[in-house]
C-alpha cells in the first residue's frame, strides 16, 4: 500500500511543476515525471509474488508468472511519450528561435 | 554539422556495428526471449543516432539520408496494415488473424504470423525516431548558414 | 519488494523535487534523466525485462534531445518574486491536490495488499496465450495477438508525431 501512495506523491510533485513553473524547460520535464509515475502505477498492478518473468520455458512449464496484460499497455505508452516530448522540444525549439526567451509570460507580453 | 574527437570516432568504429546487430537479434527473437519489435526497434535506431553524432556529416548528406528514411517508415507501415488485413483471406475472416502454422512453442519459426510483425514494427519505430532527430540536426545546421 | 520500491520511489520523489527547482536549466534535465533510469530498476525488480529494455533506451534518447535544445542558450532560469499571478497558481495547485486526495483515498481502498490477488483476467491471458498464440513470451503473445488494435493505433501515433515533427521545422518553403 505503501508503494501505491509513493506513486501518487510523485504524480502530484509532477503536477506541481507544470502549473506553477514559468519557464519552457521545466514544463517539459514535470510533464515527463507524470507519465514516469503512471508507468510505474500499472507495472506495480501486475506484480504477484513469488511470480516469474512472462517468458514460457517449455522444459518446466508449470510456475506462477506474473500478469502480461499490464506490460503490454505500458510497452505501448514508452514509446509514445517519447514521440510526444520530441515534438513538444521541437515547439520550445522554434519559440526560443522567435522570441529568444523561455519565459513564457514575456512570451505572452511579447505577442510579436 | 562536426564530428567528435578522434576517440570518440574510434570507439564508435569499434561498437556501433555490434549494437546494430544486437537490436537485429532482439526483433528476430521476439516471440523467444524478452524484446520484441519496440525494444529492438528503438536499440537500433540508438545505434543510428550514435553513428551520426559522432562522425558529423555535411549538409546535402543528411538531406538525402532524410529522404530515404521517410521512404522506409511508410512502407513499413503500409505493410503492418497489409498483414493485418490478410487475415480476411483464411479461415475466420476476421481482422489481425493468425493464419499460419503455429508449429512448437520455443522453436525459432513458430508463432504463426508475429516474427512478420515484429520485423515490420521494428523497422518502423527505428525509421520514426531516427527521422525526429535527423530534423532536428538539419534545422539547427540550416539555420547557422 | 514493497519496501525496495517504496525507497527507490522516494529517491525518484527527491530527484524530482530538485529537478523542479534547480536554477541551472541543464542539472534539471539530467535529474530528469536520472529518475528514468531509476524505473529502470523498479521494472527489474518487479520482473518485467521487456520494459527495462525499452525505458533505457528511450530515456537516454530523451535526454539527448533534451541537452541539444538547452545547451546553445542561456541556461539560467530567471527567478523573480511572488506577483498576483503567482498567487493565483499556488491556489490552483492546492485546490487540485485537496480533490485529487480525495479521490485517491477512495479508490486505495479497493487496491490489494501488494502482490496478492491479480486483475479478473489475468488467469485467462496467462493459461491461453502460449498456447492460442504459439509464442513463449507471452507479452509478445498479447501485444500482437490479443491486442493487435493498440499496436496498430501505436503505429498511427508514430507517424503522426513525425509528420508533426517535420512540419514545425521547416525554413524555407517552396519558391
Amino acid at each position: 500500500m505503501i508503494a501505491y501512495i509513493m506513486c501518487f506523491i510523485l504524480f502530484f510533485v509532477g503536477l506541481y511543476g507544470v502549473i506553477t513553473r514559468r519557464n519552457l524547460i521545466k514544463i517539459a520535464v514535470s510533464l515527463s515525471i507524470m507519465e514516469i509515475s503512471t508507468f510505474l502505477f500499472f507495472a506495480l498492478l501486475g506484480y504477484i509474488d513469488g511470480g516469474v518473468a512472462p517468458i514460457v520455458d517449455p522444459a518446466d512449464p508449470i510456475k506462477v508468472y506474473v500478469d502480461p496484460l499490464p506490460q503490454a499497455l505500458v510497452l505501448t505508452a514508452i514509446v509514445i511519450g517519447l514521440a510526444t516530448t520530441a515534438m513538444l522540444m521541437a515547439v520550445i525549439i522554434r519559440l526560443y528561435r522567435k522570441y529568444g526567451t523561455f519565459d513564457i509570460r514575456e512570451i505572452k507580453n511579447l505577442r510579436g | 554539422m562536426k564530428g567528435m574527437t578522434l576517440i570518440v570516432k574510434k570507439t564508435t568504429q569499434l561498437i556501433g556495428g555490434m549494437i546494430f546487430m544486437y537490436g537485429i537479434y532482439v526483433i528476430v527473437h521476439g516471440h523467444l526471449t524478452p524484446g520484441g519489435g519496440f525494444a529492438g526497434g528503438v536499440i537500433i535506431a540508438g545505434s543510428l543516432i550514435l553513428v551520426t553524432l559522432a562522425y558529423g556529416g555535411d549538409f546535402m548528406k543528411l538531406i538525402k539520408e532524410e529522404a530515404g528514411t521517410t521512404i522506409i517508415e511508410s512502407l513499413a507501415t503500409i505493410m503492418v496494415i497489409l498483414i493485418a488485413t490478410s487475415g480476411f483471406l483464411f479461415g475466420t475472416k476476421i481482422f489481425f488473424n493468425n493464419f499460419l502454422p503455429k508449429g512448437v512453442v520455443g522453436h525459432l519459426i513458430s508463432a504463426g504470423v508475429l516474427p512478420l510483425y515484429n520485423v515490420f514494427i521494428g523497422t518502423e519505430v527505428a525509421a520514426s525516431i531516427f527521422i525526429i532527430f535527423l530534423s532536428l540536426v538539419i534545422f539547427k545546421e540550416e539555420s547557422t548558414q | 519488494m514493497e519496501l525496495a520500491i517504496s525507497v527507490i520511489t522516494g529517491f525518484m520523489i527527491l530527484g524530482a523535487l530538485y529537478a523542479i527547482h534547480a536554477k541551472d536549466l541543464l542539472s534539471s534535465v539530467i535529474a530528469c534523466g536520472i529518475v528514468g533510469y531509476s524505473l529502470v530498476i523498479c521494472f527489474l525488480l518487479l520482473k518485467a525485462p521487456d520494459l527495462a529494455i525499452v525505458q533505457i533506451v528511450v530515456d537516454t534518447i530523451t535526454l539527448i534531445i533534451m541537452v541539444a535544445v538547452v545547451h546553445d542558450s542561456s541556461r539560467n532560469e530567471s527567478y523573480s518574486k511572488l506577483d498576483t499571478q503567482g498567487y493565483i497558481s499556488a491556489a490552483t495547485i492546492i485546490l487540485l491536490i485537496m480533490l485529487l486526495l480525495y479521490f485517491f483515498a477512495v479508490s486505495i481502498k479497493s487496491l490489494d495488499v501488494l502482490g496478492t490477488s491479480s486483475l479478473r483476467m489475468a488467469k485467462y491471458y496467462i493459461e491461453g496465450a502460449a498456447p492460442k498464440s504459439g509464442s513463449a513470451n507471452l507479452v509478445t503473445g498479447v501485444v500482437f495477438d490479443f491486442r493487435g488494435y493498440d499496436t496498430m493505433g501505436e503505429a498511427v501515433v508514430l507517424v503522426t508525431a513525425v509528420l508533426g515533427v517535420l512540419t514545425i521545422l521547416r525554413i524555407k518553403g517552396k519558391k
